[in-house]
């Protein structure tokens, strides 16, 4: 049993824990993620590792609620514990094999959707500790579901806010900014796009305009997280690939981002399209 | 004479009433069956059906331990053999192992070994009956990695020797393809697979689930700083094989590990479960081996209308003659001689055709076995909603990747030698790890020929 030492509020439906695993915590390293289980009969959830402390032994994760199993998840309080968490899973984000000396004055944009601040989260503060130039821009609809701001200001240069509604920040898309950025002169080595993957297509768009290498984090439907089913394929570059074992963060410009975003709606067919005759089963809302 | 009495028929469930349920679907011998087939062995001086087990089960003493009633005898003796007879009389392919060599078989029908095997181990598992006498503990640590078939033999042997032994699991239950794999209406989960994993338990082994070593914790870690002295790796052959044709990564397009796996790993089928599965419409099954079958039984009762696509005859099948019957009974379709060229979709992504050419048989290849060409000119497309890939599967390549000094041949199965030694010293390997793809059977024999590798291992480490 993996318990819940800690739990935040982040928004209405959002939350933050900080759960025992001592294992994970151990190995884990950012761009990795994790699959929990909050009961004998849930289902199983890949989430993002967002922080991780190798001396107490637990790791923080970020949900926010999707659909039935994120809600269970949402609601559990400290001192529960899910019955399982697996990981480290995927592959560690590519810096994470780059030598610290080289890493030193290289310069990162982060463009985070949403949740997707999360995970953004432990990658900046890799960068950030050793001695990278950290800009992130955080987008999302509005104010109140703007996450981690302090957090993420501690391990950043700059931080841009967003929101649809000008509620905060700027008004406007994330790729609204990041191109503001870029005309402006701003040089970057390397952006890193997570978010809802719509955000994701539409940045790498923006950035292609300005040859701006990119990687993006997509979030597959999974099973296992481990290679055995291939419920998570994507296409990279024609190739197909399976994102918990070859991924999570792929090359942005070899995306097949339709055929990502149209496989993200496997079982969202069958609460909302009724009249198809390929129901997948059994909704269990 | 006793083998003029003809073979005991086994009582089945209904075709008609099974293809809704996921009850197991053979109930077995009851005592009186069992005793009266047990009566048709000629307890041989020279078995042959103990030379075709591949464990070597003393088959001809246990069935006379069933015809003089002491099932609790019987059950010792296989004990002594196998840790999982439960699972091997419901699983084995007997007809080309034991039974496919009894003697009886030549002139009329063979011994229902695995029925007779079957009935021995329900009986001590009704009647609590266990075999968990073990050497006194000598405080060695060893790591076995996988908790299927191969691994959970070796780690109860080496129990059994008094090895202190940690099972490392990266699902979140134990029984590799016993519990993710083969289906409830075959092999019981919470019946036969959790009991046998329980008897594992009960010789001191301890299960660690939801760690993934290569990534959770490596073998070097494991060895050099968990003080495991040596490792046991059953970790499968768990990698699903798509076939790269247009369409496959359309929605509806599944591999069978992920149907499968919804399905008894994860209870899709219960209502009280939260996961979801492809079900209903028309089901393409594309496959002819028994994890195709399990999963066309497994579409049937979920409700859907079921066709198997197989490239080669009838004759080839490389399912269990006992399983396609079932299928067939079960109202599942077969389109012999036909393969996937396309799979088809609509304008928001869903399959719904696959395209298909004719095949005929060529020329044997060189293992003996006709391949199939395509016919030019003869596609033609069948509906479809869901199509299920099962086309075999080969191992996970991550051990040897995190692993210094382990190898791996050209199809990814770790390198071991007959004594399960791989490349790296104090590290052993067996089962579909090793062989690609295979059987129950073969998997626990590696797992127990390793335990005993190991033991020697250590043995020679301490004469050092
Ligand atoms: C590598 C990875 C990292 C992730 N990190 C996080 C994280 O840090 N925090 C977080 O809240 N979520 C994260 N997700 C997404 C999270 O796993 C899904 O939101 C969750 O599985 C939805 O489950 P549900 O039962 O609540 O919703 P469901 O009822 O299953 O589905 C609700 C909706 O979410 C879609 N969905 C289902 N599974 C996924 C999935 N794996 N990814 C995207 N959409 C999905 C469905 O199509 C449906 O539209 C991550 C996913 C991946 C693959
Ligand atoms: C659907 C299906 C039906 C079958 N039907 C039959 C049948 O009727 N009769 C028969 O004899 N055989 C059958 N087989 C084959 C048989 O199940 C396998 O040959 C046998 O299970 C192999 O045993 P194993 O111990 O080598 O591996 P597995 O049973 O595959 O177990 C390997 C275990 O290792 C775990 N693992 C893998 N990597 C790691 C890691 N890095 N860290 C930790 N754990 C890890 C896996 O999760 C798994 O639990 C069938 C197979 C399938 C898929
Ligand atoms: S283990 Fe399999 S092959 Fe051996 S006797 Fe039992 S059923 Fe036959
Ligand atoms: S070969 Fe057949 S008859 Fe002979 S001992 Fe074996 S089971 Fe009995
Ligand atoms: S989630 Fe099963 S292979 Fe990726």
């Amino acid at each position: 049993m993996f318990k819940i030492v800690k739990k935040e509020t982040l928004t209405p439906v959002t939350v933050l824990m900080e759960v025992e695993a001592p294992r994970l915590a151990a190995s884990v390293q950012p761009g990795q993620f994790l699959i929990v289980k909050a009961g004998e009969t849930g289902e199983r959830i890949p989430l993002t590792v967002c922080d991780y402390d190798r001396e107490n032994g637990t790791v923080t994760i970020v949900i926010q609620i999707a659909g039935a199993s994120s809600r269970k998840i949402f609601y559990m309080e400290e001192g529960d514990s899910f019955t399982d968490v697996v990981g480290p899973l995927g592959n560690p984000s590519e810096f994470v094999n780059v030598p610290d000396e080289e890493l030193k004055g290289k310069s990162y944009v982060f463009i985070a959707g949403g949740l997707g601040t999360a995970p953004v989260y432990p990658q900046a503060r890799y960068l950030h500790e050793r001695g990278a130039c950290v800009d992130v821009i955080l987008g999302a609809k509005t104010s109140a579901l703007v996450i981690m701001k302090e957090r993420m200001s501690s391990v950043c240069d700059n931080l841009y806010i967003c929101t649809d509604d000008g509620s905060e920040g700027d008004r406007g898309l994330v790729t609204l900014k990041l191109e503001k950025l870029l005309q402006t002169g701003r040089h970057y080595d390397m952006g890193v796009a997570i978010g809802p993957m719509i955000m994701m297509k539409f940045v790498t768009l923006t950035a292609k305009k300005y040859s701006l290498p990119l990687t993006v984090s997509l979030n597959m439907i999974m099973v296992d997280g481990t290679g055995m089913c291939g419920a998570c394929r994507v296409s990279i570059g024609g190739e197909t690939k399976f994102a918990c074992v070859d991924g999570p963060e792929f090359d942005a410009y070899k995306v097949d981002f339709d055929e990502a975003l149209r496989r993200q709606t496997i079982f969202k067919e069958k609460e909302t399209e009724t009249d198809h005759k390929c129901l997948i089963g059994r909704g269990k809302e | 004479m006793a083998n003029k009495i003809p073979r005991v028929p086994v009582r089945e469930q209904d075709p008609d009433v099974r293809r809704h349920n996921f009850e197991e679907v053979c109930f077995g011998y009851n005592r009186e069956e069992a005793i009266l087939e047990a009566g048709r062995c000629l307890n041989c001086k020279n078995p042959r059906c103990v030379q075709a087990c591949p464990v070597s089960i003393k088959i001809p003493l246990f069935i006379s331990n069933v015809l003089g009633e002491d099932f609790s005898e019987a059950a010792r003796v296989i004990s002594m053999d196998s840790s999982l007879p439960a699972v091997c009389g419901r699983v084995c392919p007997q007809e080309t192992q034991c039974e496919g060599s009894c003697i009886l078989g030549i002139k009329g029908q063979p011994v229902s070994i695995g029925k007779l095997e079957r009935f021995v181990a329900d009986w001590s598992r009704e009647n609590g009956i266990r075999f968990s006498e073990r050497e006194p503990s000598n405080g060695i640590k060893i790591a076995v990695v996988g908790s299927g078939p191969s691994g959970l033999a070796c780690a109860s042997d080496l129990a059994r020797m008094g090895y202190d032994v940690t099972i490392f699991e990266v699902l979140h239950k134990a029984g590799g393809v016993l519990e993710y794999g083969i289906p409830e209406f075959r092999l019981p989960k919470d019946t036969v697979v959790a009991y046998e994993i329980e008897n594992v338990k009960s010789l001191g082994v301890k299960i660690e689930t939801d760690v993934v070593v290569g990534r959770t914790v490596s073998i070097d870690d494991l060895m050099d700083r968990e003080n495991f002295r040596a490792v046991f790796i059953g970790s499968g052959a768990g990698l699903p094989r798509f076939m790269g044709i247009p369409g496959e990564n359309l929605n509806g397009v599944v591999s069978a590990n992920e149907f499968l796996t919804r399905n008894n790993l994860m209870k899709a089928f219960r209502e009280d479960y939260d996961t979801p599965n492809y079900t209903a419409g028309r089901v393409c099954v594309v496959g002819g081996g028994n994890v195709a079958m399990d999963s066309a039984r497994t579409a049937v009762r979920l409700g859907s209308d079921v066709t198997i696509v197989y490239r080669r005859s009838e004759k080839e099948l490389p399912a269990r003659a006992e399983e396609v019957q079932h299928a067939r009974e079960e109202g599942i379709k077969f389109m012999m001689l036909n393969n996937p060229v396309e799979i088809i979709g609509n304008e928001k992504g869903w399959v719904t055709s696959m395209k298909c050419i004719k095949m005929e048989l060529g020329e044997p290849d060189s293992g003996g076995r006709r391949s199939p060409v395509p016919i030019p000119g003869s596609e033609f497309v069948i509906d479809a909603d869901t199509v299920i890939m099962a086309l075999g599967t080969r191992p996970n390549p991550l051990l040897v990747r995190t692993t210094k000094g382990l190898e791996s041949n050209k199809k990814g199965g770790i390198t071991a030698d007959e004594n399960c030694a791989t490349s790296r010293k104090g590290v052993f390997a067996g089962g579909d790890a090793v062989t690609g793809a295979a059987t129950v059977i073969l998997a626990m024999g590696a797992g127990r020929r390793a335990a005993k590798s190991i033991n020697e291992y250590i043995r020679e480490q301490k004469d050092k």
